[in-house]
């Protein structure tokens, strides 16, 4: 697969490798450095891929471009009658999404006594969960603790996550683990049963829980199949694209669209909990991203125009590995797991740039620095540049067989393309990879719009302005099940008024009166990437 | 240079010439269609893009990942469409780790003739019908581990001429592998029981108390293991 040019170069990665082995791990950077490579590099820092929300609880603050255009859309209900006396489904909690937290939201909705419906876009469990390879933390190791974990979440955040809700997450994450093991979850253990742990970029102790590199996929068709024994109702192809709200200004409910009969439907219910995952799909600067085809921020859309807060809007994770060749994988992800078994970046020249466990801004920074700033990149037959990760030092370092074992997933994925990544080591280039911000809420889940609660990716606060690797598998579980239980518990007191869209009229007010004349209609729904390439 | 050779594709029966280089998804995309079914993670995790061909001239019909797929000459296309799997209904904390489990619940998996279409069809490369034999004779934890990298795309399911819903079988083996048959973690049930007792509450409350200063300083001067 690799063209005779690329030949050439990898022997290069060959012959620089007994020399890198012998010295040992590159140099992690200061905190000085870390701030200078970010503020040079990182996408975040580049201000004409922001802009200015103009109206809304945000107004006055950045968010990307693709965002703020759909942020301050048009409704997709605008012209449309919408009777909401014809009710078409009755929840105590509605769920919209049907990932990885909105699974766990719904069993621990279920469980406190509750009906739910969950209405998702696309399949049941067709989400970004399903494609988290490298693994989810807990400090459950006898040599760990909830506190070390909390101060390398603080400080993968550069310290401005929400305390308490970084509390909660550590504090659950073994509870976590536990609840994912009681239900059957294959996580890769010894035979003793201790869990094989490994480090990941900014983690200060080993506390990566994995399934294989299948860890995401093996949660999450664990928890569908639980919803489907509990015989909770789920809607598939039916995205909600726009929150009902009660007389009293309460949410209660959804209007659903059925995206093959393009009918809408009116879901009424108690509490909604929006888990509709994050942005990828809408390309942020150009970026390729490793995100679900769903992916479009669809809930923040929803949350934003019924008036929740926005937190961190401004800050997208760029994972450092994702596939800069082949063509037909491009943007993929290359599970951070590689670099955790000892996969190392290398320029043109085969030589290490960066220390290869680096937190996941400071590392796509340093390789985006690299190709573009010093010109060490390696050209790709797309047009594109890329650094080399040196897969094939992971067996050297840890055994023949370890790339099949522990990476099953990614060895396959190249080998479909014609590439041994146990061989020859891969082109890779940063991807957009996750919403580091979102709806903001508190510990339980809640935003500050009653009976609103926000779990999984679309989520803000958690996790600051950056996430560290594991800690997202581990988020829509802890607040997943949070959300669900305080829903589910809230629901039984909630009295719903009479139902209304009036909500939607006045931000159209709004918008009109910023002079925000836009043709564009959101929620997106899906990515239009007809006639691509042509 | 091959990369810009067009090919000619056939997608429910109607012919584009795409390029050579693009994925039967990006094909389909190519020609104009906006998917909104048989698309998802669009990196072979979540089994959605099943798609059936056949290549002209040639006999074999052939079940693979559209997202994983590149495109071939005279290849004429056809996604699956959504395919209904059997599914048991159980509480997984009434169950044991045995054959009369997987009976149970997939009585069917007894009626399997030896065909071997699933293993075939398998857009993994899985030995399917292996681990069916594994699941009917009681032997879970083979079962869970030569499944485990099923993607749930039901192309084996579609060709089994005894209704053997076989991603199910295995996601059960699976679960009660994990739950029963895999050791307990001991580390794990200590560190629950000292949250549960409150043990760790106190550690960090002081940490939530510090200034962005101080946890700098604490974070910057961290012992990381190796």
């Amino acid at each position: 697969m690799y063209t005779p040019e690329m030949r050439e170069l990898i022997k290069k990665v060959e012959e620089t490798r007994s020399q890198r082995i012998a010295k040992g791990d590159f140099p992690r950077m200061t905190a000085e450095e870390k701030t200078e490579v970010l503020e040079e590099n990182h996408p975040d820092y580049i201000e004409s891929g922001f802009v200015e929300l103009k109206v809304g609880p945000n107004k006055g603050e950045k968010v990307p471009n693709e965002l703020g255009e759909l942020l301050q859309g048009k409704s997709r209900i605008e012209e449309l009658k919408i009777d909401l006396n014809k009710v078409d489904y009755e929840a105590d909690v509605l769920i919209i999404g049907g990932g990885g937290s909105g699974a766990a939201a719904a069993l621990e909705a279920h469980k406190a006594g509750s009906k739910v419906i969950i209405a998702t876009k696309l399949r049941f469990g067709d989400a970004n969960t399903m494609m988290a390879e490298g693994g989810i933390q807990a400090a459950d190791k006898p040599d760990d603790s909830p506190a070390l974990h909390y101060l390398d979440v603080m400080g993968g955040g550069h310290y401005s996550n929400v305390p308490e809700l970084a509390a909660a997450l550590v504090k659950d994450a073994p509870v976590a683990i536990k609840w994912l093991d009681d239900l059957g979850v294959m996580f890769d253990k010894e035979k003793d049963g201790t869990m094989v742990t490994t480090h990941g970029g900014g983690t200060s102790r080993r506390r990566m829980h994995a399934a294989a590199d299948y860890s995401g996929a093996e949660i999450m068709r664990v928890l569908r199949d639980e919803v489907q024994n509990k015989e909770i109702e789920v809607l598939e192809f039916s995205p909600a694209v726009e929150l009902i709200m009660d007389t009293e200004g309460k949410v209660a409910g959804a209007v659903l669209f059925n995206i093959e009969t393009e009918e809408y439907h009116v879901a009424r219910a108690k509490t909604v909990i929006i888990a509709t995952g994050g942005a990828g799909r809408l390309h942020y600067q150009g970026f390729p991203t490793s995100n679900h085809y769903g992916a479009t921020a669809d809930g923040l859309v929803l949350g934003y125009r019924v008036g929740a807060k926005l937190a961190f809007a401004d800050t997208i994770q760029y994972h450092p590995t994702g596939v800069a060749y082949p063509a037909q994988i491009f943007g993929a992800l290359v599970t951070e797991k590689v670099r955790s078994l000892g996969a190392t970046p290398l320029n043109i020249h085969g030589e290490q740039f960066v220390y290869h466990l680096e937190t996941r801004d400071v590392e796509a920074s340093a390789i985006i620095r690299e190709c573009n700033i010093k010109g060490k990149g390696i050209p790709t037959p797309n047009g594109g540049q890329g650094v080399w990760l040196d897969t094939p030092l992971i067996e050297i370092l840890n055994g023949p067989g370890t790339i099949e074992k522990r990476v099953p997933a990614m060895m396959r994925m190249y080998q479909k393309f014609g590439i041994d990544m146990r061989k020859e080591p891969i082109l890779i280039y940063p991807t957009l990879h996750y919403q580091n911000g979102g709806l903001l809420i508190d510990e339980n889940g809640a935003t500050s719009i009653e009976n609103l609660y926000v779990a999984g990716e679309a989520a803000g606060g958690i996790h600051g302005r950056n996430r560290l690797m594991g800690n997202s598998l581990l988020d829509i579980i802890v607040f997943g099940r949070r959300a669900g239980k305080s829903a589910g518990n809230l629901s039984k007191k909630v009295e719903l008024k009479d139902l209304t869209l009036n909500h939607v009229e006045e931000f159209h007010s709004m918008l009109a009166e910023a002079d925000l004349v836009t043709n564009s209609v959101s929620p997106m729904l899906l990515p239009n990437y007809t006639n691509k390439g042509k | 240079m091959t990369d810009k050779k067009m090919v000619d594709v056939y997608i429910l029966g109607k012919k584009y010439s795409v390029p050579n280089t693009l994925t039967i998804m990006e094909s389909m995309e190519y020609a104009g269609y906006q998917l909104k079914r048989g698309c998802g993670c669009r990196s072979g995790f979540c089994g959605a893009c099943a798609t059936v061909y056949r290549v002209k001239g040639n006999k074999e019909m052939k079940v693979v990942l559209a997202c994983q797929s590149k495109v071939e000459d005279n290849m004429y296309l056809t996604q699956i469409p959504f395919f209904p799997g059997d599914k048991g209904v159980y509480d997984l904390n009434n169950l044991e780790a045995t054959a009369d489990t997987i009976a149970k619940y997939y009585p069917e998996v007894y009626k399997c003739i030896g065909c071997n279409s699933c293993t075939k069809g398998c857009s993994q490369s899985l030995d399917v019908m292996q681990y069916i034999g594994y699941a009917q004779r009681g032997e879970l934890e083979k079962c869970a581990h030569a499944s485990f990298d099923c993607v749930s795309c039901g192309i084996c399911a579609t060709r089994c001429p005894a209704g053997i819903t076989h991603y199910n079988v295995g996601l059960l083996a699976r679960r009660l592998t994990g739950k029963y048959i895999a050791a307990q973690t001991a580390h794990l049930n200590e560190r629950v029981e000292e949250i549960y007792e409150g043990v760790h509450d106190s550690a960090l409350e002081e940490l939530m108390g510090k200034t962005t200063d101080e946890l700098k300083s604490l974070y910057n001067n961290r012992d990381i293991t190796k």
